[in-house]
């Protein structure tokens, strides 16, 4: 516990930026990109953005729950990943293309 | 006679028989069986009528309750059949002359593709007619006033390929629907003052709980008499009869003229005790009866075909029943139903032979020397056209004269007057179809060479009826030693002069039944009616009477001499006299343009208000609203579900905006606030 209350090198708003800045670059991606593949790896940069701003916040607090959590986060990424892939081939197969605009006949 | 309520049960096993088996009956089987289940009906009414003529005078009453029916409080109707001498004779009318009916069918009907849908509908408009007759309440009596008038549509309607046919069904409904709803009305009324609808007990409270000439029993005997005037076809509700003529001829026979037509006379017959009470009702009743008989007369006058023709003397006729009614002389109208029915029964099927002989012709100038042709259907129709002009040793003499006599000898002179000459049309009419059909040249020689007799299936029914059209009078003669039966069988419940015993007018000893005898002192109905001066200790003035008969049968010959003069020999006089008068006939011909009257003042009105619910109310309102909603609905389905663009982006740009927003309000809206 006396680790975890040592004042921390570089300023927890910094790290806040970094996930922040992480954050608003993978939600551009799944925004605009057309690949199935780089939204897909937007989404992780995504969570892992949140991750950083956890760990962060954990190492600032010096409590485990932040960290815990993205124990969590990585478990639940793993699973997506390997469902989220899955449909990823499967449109692939599909469609013969990996642009998401082609996935749409889910329209009304 | 205990086994008396059995009878209208055999024309509906025969129904029953005939309509739902109909894959397994021919044509052939299923007219026997029809005309069987009614032959032995009529077995065992005549047995049941021997019965009733075993008992004493007064206590030939047989009561038979089969189940209850409907109970709820004081109200009680069971399904109960009362045999007194007035459903007697209604009851062998109907198996009697209803089983000729059925058997002439037979050969009628031969050859018709739905004739076993035919005799079903026969049988059960015997059955329901029996009902009606025989019922012991009110209710179950409405139960076979409404079955007849359904079998009385369907069999209208019975070609109902024929548009003519299902029109003329439905106008027969829908005009009956309007006496009925005066028939229910009044039957709720008695319920009401009396607490009961069973007829023996409506005889024993109504003088003690109704005032005589009181608003309520004027208002409950009109509501009867309009109810009897549909279904009867008395004015104003007469249009229905003569298009009724579209159905086949022996349902014109059997029901548009021996039986359910007279089902009015029958019910005025019945509740004969409530009508005594109300001197306004009888008088109304004396007045429609008389224009009736008139104003139809005149009509039947002008009429080229030849159902129409016997269809307006139906409607003539009944009005003389009525009219009897109106005087008090219950029994005379009865006298008269019963000899019609087998006159008139011959006539119907005496034309329907013709018709059979000509392949469905009916038109009268079209006709024309058939008398060589088809010499069995000339000689019944003859007589039978001779028993309708009222010439004497007929049937239709004794009972019109009877009719004559009643309202003279109760003073009313101008009704005497007005159904004499409504005599004289009879007699003109019924020699100018006689004259136009079986006499003269042919006129149409292809439809005469064609012309052949029927066959003995039909003659020989014909022949019976016209035997009984021909002595069906003695039923009734005045004036003879032990003459009236009819009158004296039916006087333990119609009351009225016993030809035996001392004339009714306030002779209350006469009356048997106690409830009768309250009425009588209660409401002076014999000195209401009869000019006490005129009956003698007999119930008739003979001398005067033989002035009436000799009055009577000059006014049938001299209408019958004028229509020999008119149609016999060239057809100029009569061409010559259509000319000159060409206003009127062209009146008579169309009926007085009653029909066009009731079109532009009842159906037109009628149609147009339904046109307006139909079209403004149904389709805009109704219709408009439940489409409205779905139109609406759509629409807004319409364009929300251009948000749904099917491209994952989209929606991540939703989230992300949403985000954002909640985020906002989250940071800065709470301090706004």
């Amino acid at each position: 516990m006396n680790e975890s209350v040592l004042p921390m090198l570089v300023p927890v708003a910094w790290y806040q930026v970094l996930a922040a800045v992480l954050f608003a670059i993978g939600a551009m991606g799944v925004l605009f990109r057309r690949n199935i593949l780089v939204i897909f790896m937007c989404v992780e940069l995504m969570l892992n953005a949140t991750n950083i701003a956890f760990v962060a916040f954990a190492r600032h607090l010096g409590s485990l729950d932040g960290q815990i959590i993205v124990f969590f986060v990585l478990a639940v990424a793993a699973a997506e990943v390997s469902v989220g892939l899955a449909i990823i081939i499967d449109v692939f197969r599909k469609r013969g293309t990996v642009d998401l605009a082609a996935a749409n006949i889910l329209k009304g | 006679m205990e086994y008396f309520w059995l009878i209208p049960f055999l024309p509906l096993a025969g129904f029953l028989i005939t309509g739902l088996f109909q894959k397994w009956l021919n044509e052939k089987s299923a007219g026997l069986i029809a005309s069987a289940a009614v032959g032995a009906a009529f077995v065992l009414a005549v047995i049941s009528f021997f019965g009733l003529l075993s008992l004493p005078a007064d206590q030939r009453v047989v009561h038979h309750t089969i189940s209850s029916w409907i109970e709820a409080g004081r109200f009680n109707a069971p399904l109960a059949f009362l045999l007194d001498p007035l459903s007697m004779v209604m009851v062998l009318v109907i198996t009697g002359v209803g089983f000729l009916i059925h058997v002439y069918s037979i050969g009628y009907m031969h050859g018709d593709s739905g004739v076993k849908r035919f005799f079903s509908y026969l049988n059960l408009f015997t059955f329901a007619m029996l009902v009606l007759v025989l019922a012991d309440n009110l209710l179950l009596l409405f139960v076979g006033w409404e079955g007849v008038g359904l079998c009385s549509y369907l069999l209208i309607g019975y070609w109902y390929e024929k548009k003519s046919a299902t029109d003329a069904g439905k106008k027969a409904f829908i005009v009956n629907r309007i006496g009925d709803f005066g028939f229910l009305l009044a039957t709720a009324l008695v319920f009401w003052t009396l607490g009961t609808v069973n007829f023996r007990e409506i005889a024993e409270r109504a003088p003690g709980l109704l005032e005589v000439g009181g608003g309520m029993i004027t208002a409950i005997t009109l509501l009867f008499f309009l109810g009897a005037t549909g279904k009867s076809a008395q004015l104003p509700l007469y249009t229905w009869l003569p298009d009724a003529m579209e159905g086949p001829t022996p349902v014109s026979a059997l029901i548009h003229a021996a039986t359910m037509v007279t089902a009015g006379v029958y019910l005025l017959a019945r509740t004969q005790l409530l009508y005594t009470m109300a001197p306004l009702t009888m008088f109304v009743v004396l007045v429609i009866g008389m224009a009736t008989a008139i104003f139809a007369g005149s009509i039947g006058l002008a009429q080229t075909d030849i159902k129409k023709v016997l269809a307006y003397s139906t409607v003539s006729q009944l009005g003389f029943m009525f009219a009897a009614c109106g005087v008090g002389a219950f029994a005379a109208a009865i006298f008269h139903l019963v000899t019609h029915a087998f006159f008139k029964a011959l006539l119907f099927l005496g034309s329907g032979s013709v018709i059979h002989g000509l392949h469905g012709e009916q038109e009268m100038p079209k006709m024309g020397g058939l008398k060589d042709k088809m010499p069995t259907t000339f000689r019944v129709f003859l007589i039978g056209g001779l028993a309708l002009s009222g010439v004497p040793i007929f049937a239709g003499f004794f009972s019109k004269d009877e009719i004559l006599w009643e309202v003279f000898a109760s003073g009313n002179v101008i009704p005497w007057v007005v159904l004499a000459i409504a005599a004289l049309f009879t007699a003109f009419y019924t020699t100018r179809a006689i004259i136009l059909t079986f006499y003269g040249q042919p006129r149409d020689r292809h439809l005469y060479d064609h012309a052949h007799e029927s066959p003995a299936v039909m003659t020989v029914p014909l022949v019976i009826l016209a035997v009984l059209s021909t002595i069906g009078g003695l039923l009734g003669i005045p004036l003879l030693a032990g003459g009236q039966r009819l009158k004296a069988w039916l006087s333990p419940v119609l009351g009225g002069g016993h030809a035996a015993a001392p004339a009714a007018h306030g002779a209350a000893e006469v009356a048997t039944h106690a409830a009768e005898v309250a009425t009588r002192s209660a409401a002076p109905h014999a000195s209401t009616f009869h000019y006490p001066g005129l009956l003698s200790p007999f119930g008739h003035d003979t001398t005067l009477e033989m002035i009436l008969i000799v009055v009577s049968v000059a006014i049938a010959l001299i209408g019958i001499f004028l229509a020999t003069r008119l149609y016999a020999g060239d057809a100029s006089a009569a061409e010559k006299l259509r000319l000159s008068w060409g206003g009127l006939h062209r009146l008579l011909a169309n009926k007085y343009f009653v029909d066009e009257l009731y079109n532009a003042i009842v159906v037109r009105p009628i149609k147009l208000l339904s046109d307006f619910f139909w079209q403004i109310v149904d389709v805009r309102g109704i219709d408009g609203a439940v489409n409205g909603v779905g139109t609406f609905l759509r629409g807004t389905g319409d364009e929300l579900r251009r948000w749904q663009t099917g491209l994952a982006q989209n929606y991540a740009v939703a989230i992300v905006f949403g985000t954002l927003l909640i985020l906002a309000f989250v940071l800065w809206g709470r301090w706004a606030l």
